[in-house]
């Protein structure tokens, strides 16, 4: 589906774009902040921190963080916090981006 | 055959813990937290953490000064949570953080008295302090983690267990029935009665920072995974499969009645603020029923003695 114009609101909404910071040394590897990201960005690293545990890695979409701060809120071991970096206008792209993210075609959704 | 040992090399204390101090302040909630003491103790997948975290969000989205905060815990591993922030905080006997956070609300009304403590310790011992400060309504805000069993002597059979659930003294199954724990709350006269789970703490964050605004008895239960004590002889699986379970078989009904809020095992259970009233608390009504009356007798004798 294709949206053929922006919403006439757009102006007055913004994306607030996060940058997701993890004290490695301090996850136990639950996988809470992986399992319930609303957006997905986050996976299991293949790497081992001080205490053999495997923390959590940004993938390779880490654009798509919108500073919800869930991770930092269910992060059961002060490992993980969320910052704004910057809000960012709503484009036409982001519109397409945000359909398809949602729609079936999109894999991501599989996962969850 | 050779085989090459790896060489060990001894525990260097000091090192550890300048790796923890180091570690201090890289996260923003680090400033409610006392140096040195994270990492915690709780197990992998424990849901205490989450709720310390969102009892830590909710203090900062009313901004209560720490200065104006205390937080009273009993014994178990949510116990330990007075141990970890950085508030004046107490860690009293078993059963007895109620009483010792009366006393504290009473001395300072001023204060904003947290009680932060397990089921086992809340319900178990400290029952009949719960449900008396409950009828009294001091002004005290009772956090109670509800991990069904006592985590850390081994996951003990409590009196929050359900039926038919197994633990390590029940290994055939709990004969007992558990408690209903808003319903009891409610009954003994909590202002503020709300249930919520560790999968959902923004809502939890909520409810407890609406029970901080509150004057009067508040109780927030929040239930939280313990996949080494009850979710290990139960089947359920660890931390994470215990949160997409509550994921699956919670349903939020806000303002529902506390009466429908049993927990059975491995069935739907209701979630939500189940009850939000007003009612004077003790301090007030001990105000007006003896302390004014005291005083106007007082001044009938001293105007007697002036004539």
């Amino acid at each position: 589906m294709k949206f053929w114009r922006l919403p006439l609101d757009a102006e007055a909404h913004s994306i607030p774009q996060g940058t997701v910071n993890i004290i490695e040394s301090r996850c136990k590897g639950c996988g809470f902040c992986i399992e319930f990201c609303p957006n997905g960005c986050l996976k299991q690293s293949k790497r081992f921190n001080v205490k053999g545990y495997h923390p959590p890695e940004l993938i390779f979409h880490a654009e798509d963080c919108v500073e919800c701060g869930l991770c930092s809120l269910i992060c059961p071991e002060f490992a993980i916090f969320t910052e704004l970096k910057e809000a960012k206008k709503i484009t036409e792209d982001d519109i397409q981006k945000v359909t398809t993210r949602y729609s079936r075609r999109d894999r991501r959704s599989f996962k969850r | 055959m050779k085989i090459r040992l790896r060489e060990l090399s001894h525990f260097d204390k000091e090192a550890a813990e300048t790796l923890i101090q180091k570690d201090h302040g890289l996260h923003p909630d680090d400033k409610y937290l006392k140096p040195g003491r994270i990492p915690h103790i709780w197990c992998p997948g424990c849901g205490l953490g989450v709720v310390l975290t969102t009892f830590i969000e909710a203090v900062r989205r009313n901004r209560i000064p720490i200065d104006m905060c205390s937080v009273v815990s009993g014994i178990g591993c949510t116990g330990r949570v007075a141990g970890y922030l950085d508030m004046d905080t107490y860690h009293t006997t078993h059963g007895r953080a109620i009483p010792f956070a009366t006393g504290l609300a009473l001395a300072n009304p001023q204060m904003s008295v947290t009680v932060f403590s397990g089921d086992g310790d809340l319900f178990a011992i400290g029952g009949n302090h719960l449900i008396h400060a409950a009828r009294r309504n001091v002004n005290l805000k009772v956090i109670c983690v509800n991990n069904f069993n006592f985590g850390m002597t081994g996951g003990q059979v409590a009196p929050t267990t359900p039926l038919e659930a197994k633990t390590s003294t029940t290994p055939t199954g709990n004969a007992e029935p558990g408690f209903n724990l808003p319903y009891l709350a409610h009954a003994a006269g909590a202002v503020y009665v709300a249930r919520w789970t560790t999968f959902h703490p923004r809502q939890l964050a909520h409810s407890i920072s609406q029970a901080l605004n509150k004057k009067g008895f508040t109780f927030v239960e929040a239930i939280a995974p313990c996949p080494t004590g009850y979710g290990r002889p139960n089947k359920l699986g660890s931390g994470l499969e215990e949160m997409r379970f509550y994921r699956d078989m919670t349903e939020v009904r806000n303002g529902a009645d506390p009466k429908l809020a049993e927990i059975r095992l491995r069935e739907k259970f209701i979630v939500g603020t189940f009850h939000d009233t007003d009612r004077p608390d003790f301090l007030e009504n001990y105000d007006r029923n003896v302390v004014s009356r005291v005083k106007s007798k007082q001044k009938g004798k001293e105007k007697g003695k002036a004539a």
